[in-house]
């Protein structure tokens, strides 16, 4: 693949190639440069690909939503494309990704692309260049992209600003209405579902968050998010879902939602390149002048604080960038 | 540019649901930092085949103890051959006789990993255990 120019690997992306956007895909979880040049040529301010997110508690059926999403939507004559993000180990790096387990009926399905993805340490429930493995996903003409976050708990929320209807996952276990009125994760979604419906408890579950969603005040959109009940390992509720998920994305589509759309990811998106910038600029900086482990000895020996520091280093960059070394 | 991952998917080609020694693997090629793709039992060549390419994987791993491993293994390495994806490593393991070695080898399995082999092996992918003689040290992919 490497043989390619980028204008070449670019184009083959676009023509559904997929192994030409799986290589794509690590090559913007390697960083590679020729990753980001494709990427520029990829770039649509706003496309006609559905962009769906699903969110929710480790182990409250995301995968298992997701499969029965895909035979779905195929069954409605729409080609998807899956991102599912794991976690990555803190302590060696490697990771376990199980999703596809779940996804493995539309593995013949060329109607379907998967692409499993560690977190490599990225907080937020996605992975380092989810966004630009869903650009990747758009350019190859998937009629819908659905991002599968991590098992999330209460904050992590990223998913919601990069997608354009966000889908929370809960179960009857998930706790009793003080946790419903919680901030953070339970403000995001636009489609609230119960699944594991069959287990007990699933009618107080329903009513708490019916409460709780009731009172949003982002209600502001015009948009009132429904709870429905689902079984996903028996596809129970999954029509009704879709059905919610068609009708918001026609509100989203009236007036100008998908101009805001647009202008919300782009700000996320703009400043998580920025950060990610601005860091590697710094520390290939610093790299290799040994001042990263003289400062934290310097801030474990009590010498100095870490605020301190940190400014120290920032004023030796920007001194430094200034005579253009 | 940042350090090169190895993505490994550990996969159960055929008619066997014996994945004990699979999801062993699996944890251990995590634990060894590896991101491991596993896709569970009853996998066609096929199925196989297309994940690993999504997936863009470094290596497919296949577990058979069902003793159809002389029909499923070279079938997944013919199948990621036609579709211009011969770059994938593929190796083996479960209870594969001595007899079967050659011809596993001659299809294209880089290595094989039957009962004795340690995680110690696994993990340096330099398998000190494993008992197909040609194979030794053919894990160049990883150097």
């Amino acid at each position: 693949m490497s043989a390619l120019s980028v204008e070449q690997w670019a184009q083959k992306v676009k023509e559904n190639d997929r192994k030409a956007a799986a290589k794509l895909i690590s090559a913007i979880e390697r960083k590679e440069k020729i990753a980001r040049d494709i990427l520029k040529q990829l770039f649509v301010p706003v496309g006609k690909t559905t962009v769906l997110g699903v969110t929710g508690s480790a182990g409250a059926g995301k995968s298992c939503l997701v499969s029965c999403l895909i035979s779905a939507f195929r069954k409605r004559g729409k080609t998807v494309a899956v991102i599912a993000v794991d976690p990555s180990s803190p302590f060696t790096g490697g990771a376990f990704l199980g999703d596809r387990l779940r996804m493995q009926v539309h593995g013949r399905d060329k109607g379907v692309y998967i692409r499993s993805m560690a977190s490599r340490g990225y907080l937020g429930g996605l992975a380092r260049g989810t966004v630009d493995a869903m650009r990747v996903m758009e350019a190859m003409g998937h009629d819908i992209v659905i991002v599968e976050t991590v098992g999330t708990g209460q904050d992590e929320i990223d998913v919601a600003r990069l997608v354009q209807t966000c889908i929370l996952v809960l179960t009857p276990t998930m706790g009793d209405d003080i946790q419903a009125m919680k901030a953070g994760i339970m403000e995001v979604a636009q489609i609230a579902i119960l699944n594991k419906a069959d287990m007990p408890g699933k009618e107080k579950a329903i009513l708490d968050l019916e409460v709780a969603l009731r009172m949003r005040p982002t209600a502001a959109d015009g948009w009132s998010v429904p709870v429905v009940p689902t079984v996903a390992t028996t596809e129970e509720g999954i029509d009704e879902v879709v059905g919610h998920i068609e009708n918001h994305q026609a509100h989203i589509r009236q007036g100008d939602g998908m101009k805001k759309f647009a202008f919300q990811k782009a700000e996320k998106e703009g400043s998580v390149l920025i950060k990610d910038e601005i860091e590697r600029v710094i520390f290939d900086h610093i790299r290799g002048t040994g001042l990263r482990r003289k400062y934290l000895e310097k801030i474990v020996a009590g010498e100095i604080d870490p605020y301190t520091a940190v400014e120290e280093v920032m004023s030796l960059f920007i001194k430094k960038s200034a005579k253009g070394v | 540019m940042v350090k090169r991952k190895i993505r490994i998917m550990i996969a159960k080609p055929g008619l066997d649901g014996h994945d004990r020694g699979a999801r062993v693997l699996a944890r251990c090629f995590r634990d060894a930092g590896f991101e491991v793709i596993y896709t569970g039992c009853h996998q066609t060549p096929e199925q196989i085949a297309a994940a690993a390419i999504q997936e863009d994987v470094d290596v497919v791993g296949l577990s058979c103890l069902s003793g159809a491993h002389r029909y499923l293994f070279p079938a997944v390495k013919k199948i990621l051959d036609e579709k211009d994806a011969d770059d994938i490593t593929v190796i083996g393991g479960g209870i594969i006789p001595e007899q079967d070695f050659q011809v596993l080898y001659d299809a294209g399995i880089k290595a094989l990993f039957t009962p004795g082999a340690t995680l110690e092996g696994y993990r340096g992918l330099g398998p000190r255990e494993h008992r197909g003689k040609d194979m030794k040290g053919s894990m160049h992919f990883f150097k």
